[in-house]
């Protein structure tokens, strides 16, 4: 039988709770703004008694769905102050399906101590750990997984989540024990961090065995959406070749890629940062150019990159080689791979802590194309100084902070690796989210850059609306199934890749489900996201960029962004 | 006159032109009147392969007339996030 675990920390008590008729069919995303819209006041401090953590594994993890194992993350965002999903990777969401847990949900505060929360197949139990605080998430993960079970899967925040920084983002590890798999945007580790919770440990020896009604039809149906997946070009071919970072040429080559802090479009270093440099260092220095953040992907997009001291990143994605790299004007890929361990093992988004250093190069603080300097700077979290301090509190804080004009930042959060002037689908998606600038959340990168899912002009207004809008809604769905975006290159290109979604939701749940219906339920999870940030004072106004994307041209296309009212009808429906 | 274009091919395109430099593009001495898809055609890669054709930082077709000193940029299916 499913559960929900309450984790009461201002008690230390533990209750195991049968799951509602409601959310009996929710899961991941839709069941963690589910959870939040019904149970945490809007008004409330993110990181106050009342705010809570919910995490939720999605409708299809743990069963053989191919990269079905993402995992769900929810709260109060202390960066935005909206709702917040923050999705990840890594082999917790598989072992929580496994042991029949739809949901954790954190609340309260206790008024000391620092607590590891363990779960196995017969007992739950809050454990003080005060030996623990202040350990890094690489660290951290190894003592846990020692003391406890060898293969857990350990989900964790680092010092900048116990330090309550805005930018801190809730660690998960791979198979292999890398703490590196975040659900990192919008703070949520500093909610976590709040409540003393250093860690969560889940314990489970089973990875694809969460019950399933009709097996057999489950089966062929899986089996029918791993060979779309393999049999399209991207997802069978390009992403396992050269990762997430493949896209660091293109978006250079369209003019889209933001360089210092969102001056230019294009970086003329681009190329010794990309997928197809990393792939050849990886592999020269023993590491791998492929990789699975969880058993069960046939994508395959992450890569292990050793480092030079010896140390091994991984992976490193394109919006953190990005983010520290043209983002910076650094073109050395061993200080973008040191920059981002350092956040994973202190516990920061590597995409807000990279829009944080463009403002304070920005602001003079540090010089722009200097990494050492920007290690130096980074390691100051860890310490807890003032600049240490700033660093973590994000770039819009950063801003505030140094009288910085040009920060990129929508409801708070740092604005990702494609400039929302010359990819301007993705610029109504940042604007408009319900999670502040978020590319994910509706990845109009698809059809304005990668011509998957059709064509739309990336320079000019027309159709971007739309766009935007039908990706929020289908990504809101599929951040529901626990399978991971990534399968919509794939799905967007192939009439029979929804339907086979639905067919194995339907084999699994002995649902009569129809894509219309998922598609309604995307839109409810956007509904329901829109009502708490409306509760919590947001409005229309903060549905838009920051103004100097109004007013300034982006070189090589000199388009500036120029949707307004507009914006406002991306959610109509 | 013949004129010259700087062509450049990523990720799994890479294998047909394996001296072609990852930071530089390669030059290419055409004829006025060539084509994107005849200079990707004589530079050796396949174009059923192709799925993006950039040309000065611009989506083009194959068909699209090439002019002296056009920066091509060549792409088979790719994405990430
Ligand atoms: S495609 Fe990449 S991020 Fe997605 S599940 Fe697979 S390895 Fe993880």
């Amino acid at each position: 039988m499913s559960k929900i675990l309450r984790v009461n920390m201002t008690t230390q008590k533990v209750n195991i709770e049968e799951v509602p008729e409601k959310y009996l069919a929710l899961g991941g995303r839709g069941l963690t703004s589910q959870i939040i819209l019904d149970e945490v006041p809007a008004d409330c401090h993110p990181l106050g008694p009342n705010n809570k953590l919910v995490i939720a594994p999605g409708l299809l993890s743990g069963t053989s769905a191919p990269s079905s194992g993402r995992l769900s993350v929810g709260g109060k965002s202390p960066l935005t102050g909206t709702i917040k999903e923050a999705n990840a990777g890594g082999i917790t969401s598989q072992k929580l399906a496994n042991l029949g847990i739809k949901a954790i949900i954190v609340e309260g505060k206790p008024s000391k101590g620092t607590y590891v929360l363990r779960v196995t197949a017969d007992n739950v139990e809050l454990i003080p750990a005060d030996d623990l605080a202040g350990k890094g998430t690489y660290e951290l993960t190894a003592v846990l997984r020692e003391r406890y079970n060898k293969k857990a899967g350990v989900i964790c925040i680092g010092p900048a989540g116990e330090m309550r920084m805005l930018s801190a983002g809730v660690a998960n590890n791979d198979s292999e024990g890398n703490s590196s798999r975040y659900a990192g945007r919008g703070g949520l580790g500093a909610v976590m961090g709040s409540k003393g919770l250093k860690a969560i440990v889940v314990e489970s020896d089973k990875t694809f065995d969460a019950p399933v009604q009709d097996k057999e039809r489950f089966k062929a149906a899986a089996k029918k959406f791993a060979d779309i997946l393999l049999k399209h070009p991207v997802t069978g071919e390009g992403l396992p070749s050269y990762g997430t970072n493949v896209l660091m040429n293109i978006i250079n080559e369209a003019g889209t890629l933001p360089t210092r802090n969102f001056r230019t479009g294009r970086f003329d270093r681009a190329a010794e940062v990309s997928g197809e440099k990393l792939a050849e260092v990886a592999v020269a220095r023993g590491g791998k150019a492929t990789h699975t953040c969880h058993p069960g992907c046939v994508i395959r997009c992450s890569n292990v990159y050793p480092l030079p001291d010896g140390t091994v990143c991984a992976p490193v994605e394109y919006e953190t080689a990005w983010s520290f790299g043209p983002n910076l004007e650094i073109s050395d890929l061993d200080v973008i791979a040191k920059l981002n361990y350092i956040c994973n093992d202190v516990g920061l988004d590597t995409i807000e802590t990279g829009c944080t250093l463009g403002v304070l190069m920005e602001a003079g603080v540090l010089p722009f194309g200097d990494g050492q300097a920007a290690i130096k700077a980074l390691e100051e979290v860890g310490k807890g100084t003032p600049l240490g301090r700033i660093i973590g509190a994000g770039a819009a804080v950063a801003g505030k902070v140094y009288g910085v004009t040009r920060v990129p930042v929508v409801k708070g959060q740092g604005i990702p690796a494609y400039d929302p002037r010359a990819c301007k689908g993705n610029g109504v998606t940042y604007a408009t989210s319900t999670m502040g600038a978020d590319h994910t959340a509706g990845y109009a990168v698809t059809a304005n850059i990668l011509k998957v899912g059709g064509f739309v002009e990336p320079t000019k207004e027309d159709g971007q609306i739309e766009l935007s809008r039908n990706l929020q809604v289908a990504t809101a769905a599929i951040d529901a199934t626990g399978l991971c975006l990534f399968v919509a290159f794939a799905v967007l290109d192939n009439p029979e890749g929804l339907p086979t979604i639905v067919e194995m939701l339907n084999a699994q749940y002995g649902t009569d489900l129809t894509v219309d219906d998922v598609v309604a339920l995307g839109q409810q999870i956007l509904k329901n996201e829109r009502e708490f940030n409306t509760k919590a004072g947001f409005t229309k106004a903060d549905d838009r960029l920051p103004e100097f994307f109004y007013n300034e041209e982006l070189a090589p296309h000199n388009t500036k962004f120029e949707l307004k009212d507009e914006l406002d009808e991306v959610y109509n429906f | 006159m013949a004129m010259q274009v700087e062509l450049r091919v990523f990720a799994t395109l890479r294998k047909y032109l394996p001296d072609h430099p990852l930071d530089r593009g390669v030059v290419v001495t055409v004829e006025p009147g060539t084509t994107v898809g005849q200079l990707i055609t004589k530079a050796g890669v396949p174009l059923e392969k192709v799925k993006i054709v950039m040309v000065n930082n611009r989506h083009a077709d194959l068909d699209q007339q090439l002019v002296d000193g056009d920066r091509v940029a060549v792409f088979p299916p790719v994405a990430g996030g």
